[in-house]
């Protein structure tokens, strides 16, 4: 349940930015989350229902995952392709030697606030 | 209400958190090693001698974490003369920089010029959080098969050293040790492999080579 952390890091992140830009409430807060980054929005979000209601500042906050797609470089034949469905593999040349290009993503967009 | 555009990383906080212990512990010429692995690979087994053979020339402090008991802290006391104190992560995965800062607090780092952090048998969580440590290890033991840096690729990216245990057991298993080299220096290459057995002894002394060596240079 590496999920409860991340939560607990997220809202020490909110509390200082809330601080900076003097808002006392936060209505939502948007994250972007990579396919592939090893975090599972579901267990996210319950995380988030229980942690909320710990500080004045969350409790009424709704959190929305926007999810970006994993794609994978080939450096063989330097084509790009959808991780998630092929893996590691590229599925034009067969070569293994590929990275991944985006879809690692864990990180705060925006928040609303007053 | 008003968008704040915030941009980011969720592990930001943690990340430093994590840095900042790191500048503590070179101002206080303190080494932290970060041991993770599986569950059963061997951690406790591995360090028993490894503590016994630091303590010929360091003071050795090591933090059991674990979600519930205190048995490793326990063999580690029974069985070496270093400091130890065990920590509990209530239910968490793994441990991060600020549970790491308290751990040592606890465990008092002014007599200590290496501390081993033991960290929650997992090869997931803990490689997502920067608990501050120096250098970071892991452990995978021959049963665990040959094919888990490619199915857990985050941990072997982050360590340091990667110690294969258990190879006394290597003619039992369908364990092939190049292509487990082959498959963890694609995904970091410049892992330092120690195959060894904390059982019979084969293979400890390189492992103990690098950890000193690691050690001088950050305490110098």
């Amino acid at each position: 349940m590496h999920e409860l952390g991340i939560i607990i890091h997220i809202s020490k992140t909110l509390k200082e930015v809330a601080e900076e830009n003097e808002v006392t409430k936060i209505g939502s807060v948007t994250l972007e989350i990579g396919e592939v980054s090893g975090i599972v929005p579901e267990y996210l979000l319950d995380c988030w229902d229980y942690y909320r209601k710990k500080s004045d500042l969350l409790s009424e906050s709704e959190l929305r995952i926007e999810t970006l797609p994993a794609v994978t470089m080939c450096e063989n034949c330097k084509k790009t392709y959808p991780t998630v469905k092929f893996g590691r593999q590229c599925p034009y040349c067969k070569s293994d030697d590929t990275y991944l290009l985006t879809g690692n993503e864990c990180s705060i967009k925006e928040m609303e606030a007053c | 209400m008003k968008v704040i555009e915030v941009k980011r990383s969720i592990f930001e906080n943690n990340d430093k958190d994590a840095a900042s212990l790191r500048e503590q512990l070179k101002g206080e010429k303190t080494f932290l090693l970060n041991l993770m692995s599986s569950p059963g690979s061997g951690k406790t087994s591995t360090l028993v001698p490894t503590v016994n053979e630091l303590l010929k020339d360091y003071r050795v402090g090591v933090m059991e974490a674990d979600i519930d008991s205190d048995v490793d802290a326990w063999t580690i006391a029974d069985k070496t003369a270093a400091k130890v104190v065990q920590l509990h992560t209530g239910g968490m995965c793994h441990l991060d920089a600020d549970m790491t800062r308290q751990g040592l607090k606890e465990l008092g780092t002014e007599d200590v010029d290496i501390a081993i952090l033991e960290n929650v048998g997992n090869l997931v969580c803990p490689a997502e959080f920067d608990t501050g440590a120096v250098k970071n290890a892991m452990i995978l033991s021959v049963p665990e098969g040959h094919d888990k840096p490619l199915k857990y690729p985050l941990i072997f990216t982050v360590c340091d050293a990667l110690i294969i245990n258990k190879i006394d057991v290597l003619p039992y298993f369908d364990f092939d040790m190049d292509k487990v080299k082959e498959y963890a220096w694609k995904r970091n290459p410049n892992l330092k492999i120690f195959p060894i057995s904390a059982k019979t002894g084969e293979g400890m002394e390189a492992w103990y080579s690098w950890l000193k060596e690691e050690a001088d240079k950050w305490m110098k």
